[in-house]
């Protein structure tokens, strides 16, 4: 298959990601999304990557990789805390930062 | 032949996104996620990125999902219907979705045009040429070597940042005050009286008797 | 020193003064204040008698000098300097100036004694004597007009110096306005001198106008349009019809006050503008015309409103009215140096009539009604004796120096013949009239059964009254600052009072002899430096016209005296009786011609009109609701707008990220 499907299939996965991150209510699932996005992301660099023959793509989707490790964990445990003070685990209800 | 399996994976990936969005349970949205990651894990291979795809099953789909499922399960199911009720009930929520939905659907066609309708001549090729060999493209020994020289303010940052998340992650969710957390319930259930002393209920493990 | 640095220091004693009195209010022991102000005007007239004498060292072609002190600006070609000219016209005015204030400085100190507001009195009155200075003093018209604002300032700051007064207050309010209305006119009249010639200076100015600059007949339009504009000015600040009514209402000031300001000096400033601009009136005989009847019927309508006054003060005020349209009718047909000269006799008996005016009051106890006084003649000799010696002066009955003066205006009128026979005739009428009210005034006050003051003082006691009232209307008032308080003083008593008056006596008796016709020029000589050039100034000229008006003068003005005393001397049911047979014209006299009816149905009604429509409708509607409303409407709005995006919703601000996510990525595609 040519490069080009690989960056359909992956324009796809970003933008089911998107959709997912405006319309969940659970920021768990809302993380899972946004998981989704950084995906589709990185299927795109592998496929650049392998477009141009060199690692760069392949040394970026790995820290991207990290990041996303990391970001989930600073997530979770940011809902294991709301969860621990009983607060409604629900992003529409957890707007003090309102103007 | 790597067509059809090109297909069956990307089946794969789109489905497992879709139930990520779709399914109501965060746990089979987990579980979704999953799927989507190991299918996206054989479009890897397919791309001749052998050591990434071994990172995305090991790492992201056993570490990362793993610490979802836990997080899950020890948040609870909230089963909660669909994207409705932005503050005041009304038609709002459904609005949001509505325009979501509008927004994303602008987002994959504008992307696709970028992405498809560049003059970009290689996107219609194969991508260069692959000599297979010890230290071959995509081979760890490969990215290796690069991760060591090319990119190793990078490689070194990244791993400080793990550190800074590990570190995080532990602040974020610890106890306060220890096993005897004043808390107002005092509600003894028959159980307590049956529990042994040593072991704990993961409640116990973060206060709640 | 040069006679300039002499005029600067003019200048600067009263400033000095007012700045001191002011500022070292609170430190100032006792009634101190009152001879750091008269000694500050008296250094001040030492100065004007220093510039007279370093002036009268050159020859006359060099006896007019410019000094110029700072360069405001000179751009746009407007050349606003501060610059002072001293010349003998402003020399002469000066020393009147100083001098007249000197001596009502010192009456003022012992008058105003107790009241609370002395040091007050004594600041605001440096001020008035230093503004009356840069008025006459200024070298251009930048300068006069600062001096002329300053002195509506001053004396609205004096009458209404007991501010507690509604009366006052109101009087003050009202010659402020009437004067702000002389100041628009003498702004608009420099504008149209300045747009032909160029320049603010004086001197410059009247040289361009001399040499063509409204070109070379009379009667340009521009001309004419300043100098009726500045006519407008030297009206309303000379209390003249039909810009006079606030003189009157300006008695409500203390009485050294308006022998200050409403008899000797402010009022004068009229005469002064039209002797200064006297190059430019020459070339604008229209202008003139107008000076001159306005000066005349001022002369005529203030007289006969003063023969029915029944409050002493206001009597003064209309003969002081009456008096300067004599002075403003000699100075517009050219008799400069008469109009002057009657200026300076009219400054002396004037303001001793008033400082007798100020005794006699006081012996009545604030009651200023003629109707209520009576038979002071034995009791109050020395006010007495002043008040006959300014009566005859005023009445310009030979030798007393109005004589000389009023008579030399009418003559040179008189010689211009054509329609100015119309004037001469005027003026003589005037006389007469003069001569009647101003008897009436002293027959009435000094004669006919003492009243119960008189008795009183006779016996030894000084009449207070029970509780002091505002005279003019009734009310009751306490004895706190603002208002005049219970103390009164009368000349018999007060030696500071007697010194003054017996300094200006001497001056209403004897200041005629410089001028005596055929006799003697001093007035004509020393003034002709300031008026070379003019076509209208006359030196030592006079026709068979004098001896006529010599003797008419005399008899009218014996003429008046006998009937005065036979009216309210002889038969004191006289006035009564011609009162009641001539009702209409008596109505009209005692309403002052109708002259306050016809300002408030021309002017302070539409004023008042307009000023409800702007506060209500206009303020309202447009101003509050529509621009200050709508501003801050359209600013809530547009807040209200934008903070509905910070909702908190963590969707929303997601969604609004791929909003412009999307966003930019269209138009990155629309690039390509």
């Amino acid at each position: 298959m040519s490069i080009a499907w690989y960056l359909a299939v992956s324009a796809i996965v970003f933008s089911l990601g998107a959709i997912g991150v405006i319309t969940r209510r659970n920021p768990l699932v809302v993380l899972l999304c946004l998981e989704l996005m950084l995906n589709g992301g990185n299927l795109a660099l592998i496929a650049f990557s392998r477009m141009w023959g060199n690692g760069d793509g392949q040394i970026l989707a790995i820290v991207v990789m990290t990041v996303a490790a990391c970001e989930v964990c600073i997530g979770l445990g940011m809902i294991v805390a709301l969860y621990r003070r009983h607060l409604p685990i629900d992003v529409d209800e957890l707007r003090e930062l309102q103007g | 032949m790597s067509q059809v399996l090109f297909f069956i994976a990307a089946i794969g990936v789109i489905s497992g996104a879709v139930g990520v969005v779709m399914l109501r349970n965060p746990f089979y949205a987990v579980l979704a996620l999953v799927a989507h990651l190991l299918s996206l894990a054989v479009l890897f291979l397919l791309l001749r990125a052998e050591f990434v795809a071994a990172i995305q099953v090991v790492i992201y789909a056993g570490a990362v999902m793993v610490l979802y499922v836990f997080v899950v399960a020890y948040v609870g199911d909230q089963t909660q219907p669909l994207g409705e009720r932005i503050g005041a009930p009304g038609a709002v929520g459904s609005r949001l979705r509505l325009g979501g939905l509008i927004l994303a659907g602008a987002l994959v066609v504008e992307l696709l045009i970028a992405l498809l309708g560049t003059g970009l001549a290689a996107i219609d090729g194969k991508g260069a040429g692959y000599t297979p060999g010890p230290e071959a493209f995509g081979t760890p020994a490969y990215i290796g070597k690069l991760l060591l020289t090319r990119f190793l303010l990078a490689f070194e940052v990244a791993s400080f940042l793990l550190l800074i998340a590990a570190v995080g992650g532990v602040v974020l969710a610890r106890r306060r005050h220890g096993l005897d957390e004043q808390e107002e319930e005092d509600l003894l259930v028959p159980m307590d009286l049956l529990r042994p002393g040593s072991a704990g209920t993961m409640a116990e493990g973060v206060g709640r008797r | 020193m040069s006679q300039t640095t002499y005029g600067w220091l003019v200048l600067a004693f009263p400033l000095a003064g007012t700045l001191t009195i002011a500022f070292a209010r609170d430190h100032l022991p006792g009634r101190s204040a009152g001879w750091i102000g008269t000694g500050a005007i008296f250094l001040a007239f030492l100065a004007a008698l220093g510039a007279l004498l370093e002036m009268q060292s050159h020859a006359p072609e060099h006896r007019q000098m410019v000094s110029s002190l700072w360069n405001y600006a000179s751009t746009v070609g407007v050349d606003a300097q501060m610059s002072i000219l001293v010349d003998p016209l402003s020399v002469f005015m000066i020393l009147i100036v100083s001098g007249v204030s000197t001596l009502i400085h010192l009456y003022s100190i012992t008058y105003m004694n107790e009241d609370e507001g002395f040091k007050r009195y004594f600041a605001y009155l440096n001020f008035f004597v230093f503004s009356m200075l840069v008025l006459v003093l200024a070298g251009n018209f930048l300068l006069l007009i600062v001096g002329w604002a300053f002195v509506g300032a001053a004396s609205y700051l004096l009458i209404s110096f007991w501010y507690r007064r509604t009366t006052a207050t109101r009087a003050g309010i009202k010659a402020f306005v009437i004067n702000v209305i002389g100041d628009v006119g003498l702004v608009l009249g420099t504008y149209f001198i300045f747009k032909h010639t160029g320049t603010l200076d004086f001197l410059r100015a009247f040289h361009a106008t001399t040499a063509g600059a409204f070109g070379h007949g009379s009667d340009d339009g521009d001309l004419v349009a300043g100098c009726m504009l500045l006519l407008v000015g030297a009206f309303a600040k000379s209390a003249q019809i039909p810009l006079h009514t606030w003189l009157p209402d300006a008695m409500e000031g203390p009485t050294p006050v308006s022998a200050l300001i409403h008899a000797a000096t402010m009022v004068t400033a009229g005469v002064y503008l039209i002797a200064r601009m006297h190059p430019l009136f020459e070339l604008a005989p229209a202008a003139e015309d107008v000076g001159a009847i306005g000066g005349a019927a001022t002369l005529l309508i203030a007289g006969s409103i003063a023969l029915v006054q029944t409050d002493i003060k206001r009597v003064i005020a209309y003969s002081t009215m009456s008096q300067i349209g004599y002075m403003i009718m000699g100075v517009s047909v050219g008799a400069y140096a008469a109009g002057l000269f009657h200026l300076m006799t009219h400054a002396f008996f004037k303001a001793l009539l008033f400082m007798g005016a100020g005794s006699i009051i006081g012996a009545m106890a604030g009651e200023q009604s003629l109707e209520k006084m009576g038979g002071f003649r034995k009791v109050m000799p020395f006010t007495y004796g002043c008040f006959i010696v300014g009566g005859l002066a005023l009445s310009g009955i030979p030798p007393f120096s109005g004589f000389f003066s009023k008579d030399e205006i009418l003559l040179v009128t008189g010689e211009r013949g054509g329609w100015h026979w119309a004037l001469y005739v005027a003026g003589y009428i005037g006389a007469f009239l003069t001569a009647i009210y101003t008897f009436r005034m002293i027959f009435r006050a000094f004669h006919g059964e003492p009243v119960p003051e008189a008795v009183e003082l006779k016996a030894g006691t000084l009449h207070h009254a029970h509780e002091p009232t505002n005279p003019a209307t009734g009310e009751v008032e306490d004895t706190d600052v603002g208002f005049p308080g219970p103390f009164h003083t009368i000349a018999e008593r007060a030696q500071p009072m007697r010194v003054a008056m017996s300094i200006l006596a001497l001056g209403a008796f004897g200041a005629g002899l410089v001028q005596i016709p055929k006799v003697d020029f001093v007035i004509d000589d020393f003034l002709a430096p300031s008026f070379v050039g003019s076509r209208l100034y006359q030196t030592h000229e006079r026709s068979g016209l004098l001896i006529f008006g010599v003797v008419l003068g005399t008899v009218l003005g014996l003429a008046g005296i006998a009937l005065a005393y036979r009216v309210w001397v002889q038969r004191p049911g006289t006035a009564t009786a011609v009162r009641e047979r001539l009702r209409p014209l008596y109505e009209l006299l005692v309403n002052k011609w109708y002259f306050d009816e016809l300002n408030d149905a021309l002017v302070v009604r539409p004023a008042a009109a307009v000023g409800r429509f702007a506060m209500g409708t206009f303020e309202r509607v447009f101003v509050e609701e529509t621009l200050v409303g709508g501003t801050t409407g359209l600013v809530r709005a547009g807040s209200a707008a934008v903070r509905a995006v910070q909702s908190g919703f963590v969707r929303y601000y997601a969604a609004l990220l791929v909003l412009g996510l999307a966003g930019v990525g269209f138009y990155f595609l629309l690039q390509t």
